[in-house]
């Protein structure tokens, strides 16, 4: 299965170089045959949004800092940013400073913000990928994911997910359209 | 037409007293309520088991009036990033950018340069296209060597009652109410999907991803 996967994936990269080495568009019909000019491509572009994991910056990051941290490479994000969400948890959640306590992943503040600090979104390849399933964690972010909740449980719960019961679910449930079963999946715009 | 957008994102900042909370839309005041502020990403398993799928939104809070004049913008970039061996350093970027009515698309392919200014690989990388799809029309979607694009308007997917979590961080509230009001029901967003084999993006269990909007300069 794996390596079949593999040599597709191969075969699929040998022929979309052939591809682009004849011309620019096989497949668009009379659009790409007329004489069309490539557009502009040239140019550099330089960052000013990035995100990894829902909500991190508009939580954990100060309002001094927001534009700083859309800005720095997710690699530096750990060491410019682990300590300033740790005082953040811990001013939203007053129970984390006691670094004995933890919450449901049983990470104390330090673990967690550690974790969380390198904005990064983890997506398996060999397995169900989801924010949060009640099983797995983390392996992923499915459009349905209810990740505010699970956020809100990992910040206000505690170990049991019991700490704070009026503020670990915002109470939405879901999304206010269903998503389709296929390709491009998010639901058509209101 | 811009404007209700605007004064819903100002609603929502005066709210929150700018604790934006969202996924990431308006996250900082240099993107809040622009044409490069990231709303959501997303990354799962495609309905063909063998891949994997990227979502990139942008541009939250258009109101259904708003949505057939929302465009991306041709000045932004929007790169998604894959960290294919765990050290949150980009190994594979696709690139996607508009003109004229198409989203471009190139790579997977490894980034030119590190850090936080971009050139688009147009020379060097596998090279995708799809035409945006309008509002109302039905999804316009290119296959090409196995890999799916899509681009245009779509519901935000996220939900989240977010004026009383603002409640709540302001002190005029000390907990969610139940059932609680999704303040994004009935907003769109500007998305950009990608699905591709997960044999192309990296051989181990994982990958890190994340999205990075970038603007010309």
């Amino acid at each position: 299965m794996k390596l079949n996967n593999i040599k597709l994936g191969a075969i699929a990269l040998l022929v979309s170089f052939s591809a682009v080495n004849c011309s620019n568009d096989d497949d668009n019909g009379p659009t790409g045959t007329n004489g069309t000019t490539e557009p502009n491509f040239t140019g550099v572009y330089a960052q000013e949004d990035q995100m990894g994991r829902p909500a991190i910056n508009t939580v954990f990051v100060s309002m001094g800092d927001k534009d700083t941290f859309n800005v720095t490479l997710p690699s530096n994000q750990g060491a410019a940013f682990q300590t300033k969400f740790q005082t953040k948890l811990e001013a939203l959640n007053p129970a984390h400073a006691d670094p004995m306590y933890t919450n449901a992943l049983g990470f104390n503040a330090e673990q967690f913000t550690g974790a969380l600090a390198t904005d990064v979104l983890t997506v398996s390849l060999v397995g169900t990928t989801t924010f949060f399933d009640g099983t797995n964690v983390l392996t992923g972010r499915t459009l349905a994911d209810d990740v505010i909740s699970t956020e809100l449980l990992l910040i206000f719960g505690g170990p049991m997910g019991t700490d704070n019961p009026g503020l670990t679910d915002d109470n939405v449930d879901g999304n206010d359209k269903s998503f389709l079963a296929s390709f491009p999946y998010l639901a058509t715009p209101h | 037409m811009k404007k209700s957008k605007i004064l819903i994102g100002a609603a929502v900042i005066t709210m929150a007293g700018f604790f934006a909370i969202a996924a990431d839309h308006i996250d900082a005041p240099a993107v809040a309520g622009g044409t490069s502020d990231i709303t959501d990403i997303f990354g799962f398993q495609g309905q063909n088991n063998d891949n994997i799928v990227f979502v990139a939104n942008v541009q939250g809070l258009i109101s259904p009036t708003d949505t057939d004049n929302a465009a991306f913008d041709e000045n932004v970039l929007v790169e998604f990033n894959i960290d294919n061996n765990g050290d949150a350093i980009a190994d594979l970027v696709i690139q996607a950018t508009p003109r004229d009515g198409k989203m471009y698309f190139f790579g997977p392919i490894a980034p030119s340069q590190p850090g936080l200014n971009s050139v688009i690989l147009a020379d060097t990388a596998v090279q995708n296209e799809v035409d945006i799809t309008a509002y109302g029309a039905s999804a316009i979607i290119e296959t090409n060597n196995g890999m799916s694009f899509f681009a245009g308007p779509r519901d935000d997917p996220f939900y989240f009652d977010f004026f009383r979590f603002g409640d709540i961080i302001a002190g005029n509230e000390t907990m969610f109410s139940s059932p609680g009001t999704d303040s994004f029901a009935g907003t769109n967003v500007m998305s950009i999907v990608v699905e591709l084999p997960k044999a192309i993006v990296g051989s181990g269990d994982s990958v890190n991803i994340w999205v990075e909007s970038k603007r010309k300069q």
